[in-house]
């Protein structure tokens, strides 16, 4: 069983797993994609996670963020023990407390930037007004306010992913789960999204970041490392750190 | 050689590898070849009957009569007719019969009868069989049998006749004329004499009195047919002055009957009206002429809905099936080859549809084809001739290749990259929906955005449940309108109810088919979407509320139309005013159509809302 408690001094965890496993299939089949992870974000911390492919880094966080359940162990958010909520709960909890960024983007293709910001705002009841005046506020952070009106079709894929993290902070979630922000990104769109991801950990967020490039770091106060469903490394990432990788990455330390 | 075994091969693994769409494509169509079927086969059907029934009573090759002419003086002359027996090509006849016309009463229900009179002993030609009782004697009168089943009435039963009670000897069939409610001697006119010098119509009684025609003159009009002896029918004659001849010609040539009629007609009031066989035979074919056309207009209905499941069913195939086209580019299928491959797939499913329908058609046949007690014997095995077989086999191959046609064309032009990637069709964008779905509850707003999604899936959606309803309703209308008023005692359109009827239920089959194409198209569309609503924040509740609202939009818009179309339809299928039929009915349809397409996507709704997000945007971003 492997633990990495990231609790700052001083400050709950947001975020915490107890003995976390999935397993897929079954007899000589059986896929142990999570075996007994422990895990702790405290509020404002950004966690990266790092692993290579097939690690159990994405399914983690699809158990963070109740997306799927797991075979055995608990998930807890903000107090509450999410792992055996029902759907419903789950959905409420999801657009309340959660923002999601996918390396896929996931945006929806016949929504304009705008919009898809807009989304999450409408699925949780807010007024269409609320929402638009939300979103553009959003947009504005992520520097796509004059992007609004634009179809995904119609973006370079930095561009996406600035709305994708837009659209994961309409609802002022508690975490933000990011799922390889950078996967499909070139340098420079990278750099766009961690400073703009950096700016979200400046301004207190909590983040967990799972990724395979070693540049995100650069915005991380923790990285822990996964390899074959396990947690197997925990490393606090120091200011020095933080310094070294901006250079490497072009941030500003 | 090869290229084509290739073809065949392909297609028929692809079919074996998605069972359940073939059986989908079949099956829609199916309803619409054995329909098709039907209403080409239904004419033959009653020809055998017909030819037993004039065979068993030595029926008649032409019957002519000679009426009293209205306002008349005198009544007409029986030379004129007795001149026709001894025509070129009259081998035998009977007659002249004396009629004339009066209301019958049987059981509360008063009807037009023409009243013949006959000798007690057998004619030559046109000897009435006799299927229940006995022939006439003075105060005994025998009913046609169509009659007497619409009716209800039979040998012993006592029926008021122009306000003198009779019994009735017995029930008989003739070849000789049509069944109750067609029966018309002079002056009614037949064939081309018809058109030539049409008679006025005499309607100056309602058809329930009791007191019978006007003095001199018949009634026209829907009427049946008795036997009376000849004193009673000269009694009667005398006391209504209504007064007729007809004599009963067996020719030579039975075949040259319509030769004959033209020979001796005479376009002059005062000269005999000639009827053939043929036209007697077409008599009893009007009574399945409606199930005919409301068959015919069944098809064109179901190849609609047909065409539109199918060309959902094969847009929803090929994105399905993207990734499997960019394969076959990539491994060097020419386009011509991957929409050759695609078309295969469904001449196949259409050739074993032709089959399954002209086998559906030509066994349903017998059943919608009840020749009635009018005839001797029971309805013919319907014939499917080879044009027959290649008229229904030319549509079901015409839907399924102009239903392919696009998405095989759509197909080989899809570049092989993006083909491979498996990037699929962008959806539409209704800047429009989008912002008022916005003000709407989060499975409305779902719901307007998955149909904006994809606006021609949704038209065709819309269109299925129109075509469905406007059968639906097209069935209720025609049900609605009541012939007993005009022929009391028969509804000679319970035929054409039980065609509609026919066509109704394959129409509902069929959009049930359309529907589960539909939902299965878009449920596998939705999928992306969907699961990103759910992780965005949306229930799973919400996600199949929204979805089944989706499908339930366009079927209400769809059934609103059908109502529309079926009252229009009942209009063309029907000589008088289209009857609308209760609202309950029509609400009941509106509702049903709503429910049954809510159901059919609320299954797989839930199925998809059960999966586990993560699961989805895995796959889809895969």
């Amino acid at each position: 069983m492997t633990q990495a408690n990231g609790s700052l001094p001083g400050i709950g965890p947001v975020l915490r797993t107890q003995d976390l496993q999935m397993r897929y299939g079954r007899g000589a089949g059986l896929v142990r994609a999570l075996n007994g992870v422990e895990l702790e974000a405290a509020a404002g911390e950004a966690v990266a996670v790092m692993g290579p492919s097939g690690s159990g880094k994405s399914t983690l966080l699809n158990l963070l963020g109740g997306l799927e359940r797991p075979s055995a162990g608990e998930v807890w958010l903000a107090g509450n023990r999410i792992d055996g909520m029902s759907e419903k709960e789950l959905a409420r909890l999801r657009r309340q407390s959660i923002g999601f960024v996918f390396q896929a983007f996931h945006l929806m293709d016949e929504l304009t930037a705008q919009e898809n910001v807009e989304l999450p705002a409408l699925l949780a009841g807010r007024s269409p007004r609320t929402a638009r005046r939300r979103a553009a506020q959003l947009l504005e952070r992520v520097g796509l306010d004059d992007r609004a009106g634009h179809l995904p079709s119609a973006m370079s894929g930095g561009e996406r992913q600035r709305v994708a993290v837009a659209r994961a902070l309409v609802n002022e979630p508690l975490i933000v789960l990011a799922d390889e922000p950078t996967g499909n990104l070139d340098s420079a769109a990278t750099a766009d999204v961690l400073r703009l991801l950096d700016g979200l950990r400046a301004a207190g967020q909590t983040l967990v970041i799972v990724t395979h490039d070693a540049r995100v770091t650069a915005i991380a106060d923790r990285l822990i490392t996964m390899r074959d469903g396990s947690l197997v490394e925990e490393t606090r990432l120091t200011r020095g750190t933080v310094g070294r990788l901006a250079e490497l990455t072009g941030l500003e330390g | 050689m090869g290229r084509t075994l290739l073809v065949f091969r392909l297609a028929a693994r692809d079919l074996r590898r998605r069972p359940a769409e073939a059986v989908l494509l079949l099956l829609a169509l199916t309803a619409a070849t054995a329909t098709l079927t039907l209403g080409l086969i239904l004419n033959g059907v009653i020809s055998e009957p017909y030819q037993s029934t004039r065979e068993a009573t030595a029926g008649p090759d032409v019957i002519a009569s000679l009426g009293r002419l209205h306002g008349a003086e005198t009544g007409p002359d029986p030379a004129a007719l007795k001149a026709l027996t001894d025509a070129p090509g009259v081998v035998a006849h009977s007659g002249p019969y004396l009629y004339t016309q009066a209301a019958l009463e049987a059981g509360g229900v008063t009807v037009r009868v023409w009243a013949q009179g006959r000798h007690t002993s057998p004619a030559d030609v046109d000897q009435p069989k006799v299927t229940e009782g006995n022939w006439v004697r003075d105060g005994g009168a025998v009913l046609e049998a169509g009659l007497a089943q619409a009716l209800g009435a039979s040998a012993g039963d006592r029926i008021t006749l122009g306000g003198r009670s009779f019994q009735v000897a017995g029930v008989a069939v003739t070849a000789a004329m049509p069944p109750y409610p067609k029966v018309c001697y002079s002056p009614c006119r037949y064939g081309a004499a018809a058109q030539n010098a049409p008679p006025p119509p005499i309607e100056s009684l309602p058809p329930t009195s009791k007191a019978g025609p006007p003095p001199g003159a018949f009634w026209m009009g829907a009427s049946g047919l008795i036997w009376l002896s000849e004193a009673d029918a000269q009694s009667f004659a005398k006391q209504t002055q209504s007064l007729g001849y007809l004599v009963n010609l067996k020719l030579a040539d039975p075949a040259g009957a319509a030769t004959f009629v033209r020979g001796h007609f005479q376009n002059l009031v005062t000269a005999p009206s000639l009827a053939t066989w043929q036209d007697v035979f077409d008599g009893h074919m009007w009574l399945i002429e409606a199930q005919r056309t409301a068959l015919m207009g069944g098809t064109w209905l179901l190849g609609l809905i047909a065409l539109g499941s199918i060309a959902v069913l094969v847009g929803g195939r090929m994105t399905d099936q993207l990734r499997r086209v960019g394969l076959l580019k990539a491994v060097g299928g020419t386009p011509g080859l991957v929409a050759a491959v695609l078309l295969a797939e469904h001449v196949a499913v259409a050739l074993l549809a032709t089959v399954a329908g002209l086998v559906t058609g030509w066994l349903a046949a017998p059943l919608l084809t009840e020749p009635g007690a009018a005839l001797l014997g029971s309805a013919a095995t319907p014939a499917v001739t080879p044009a027959t077989a290649g008229l229904v086999a030319a549509v079901a191959l015409g839907i399924a290749g102009l239903a392919s046609f696009v998405p095989a064309v759509r197909a080989a032009r899809t570049s092989t990259v993006r083909a491979l990637a498996d990037v699929p069709r962008p959806p539409r964008r209704a800047a429009r929906l989008i912002a008022i779905s916005a003000r709407l509850p989060v499975p409305l707003l779902l719901a307007v955005r998955a149909a904006a999604r994809r606006p021609r899936r949704t038209l065709l959606a819309v269109a299925g449940v129109a075509v469905s309803v406007t059968g639906i309703v097209a069935a209720l209308s025609v049900h609605a309108d009541r012939y007993a008023e005009k022929a009391p005692g028969t509804d000679p359109r319970t035929g054409l109810s039980q065609a509609l009827l026919m066509v109704a239920i394959m129409l509902v089959v069929q959009a049930a088919v359309n529907a589960i194409c539909i939902i299965w198209a878009t449920t596998l569309d939705a999928r992306r979407s969907s699961a990103l609503a759910r992780a965005l924040g949306a229930t799973p509740d919400q996600v199949s509320a929204g979805l089944a609202a989706a499908q339930a939009l366009p079927a209400l818009a769809g059934a609103l139309l059908g109502l529309a179309g079926g009252i229009g339809l009942a209009e063309v299928l029907n000589e008088d005013a289209v009857v609308i039929p209760p609202p309950w009915q029509l609400a009941a349809v509106i509702l049903g159509a709503v429910a049954v397409v809510t159901a059919l996507t609320a299954v797989p709704a839930r199925i998809g809302a059960r999966r586990s997000v993560g699961e989805i945007l895995r796959t889809e971003a895969a």
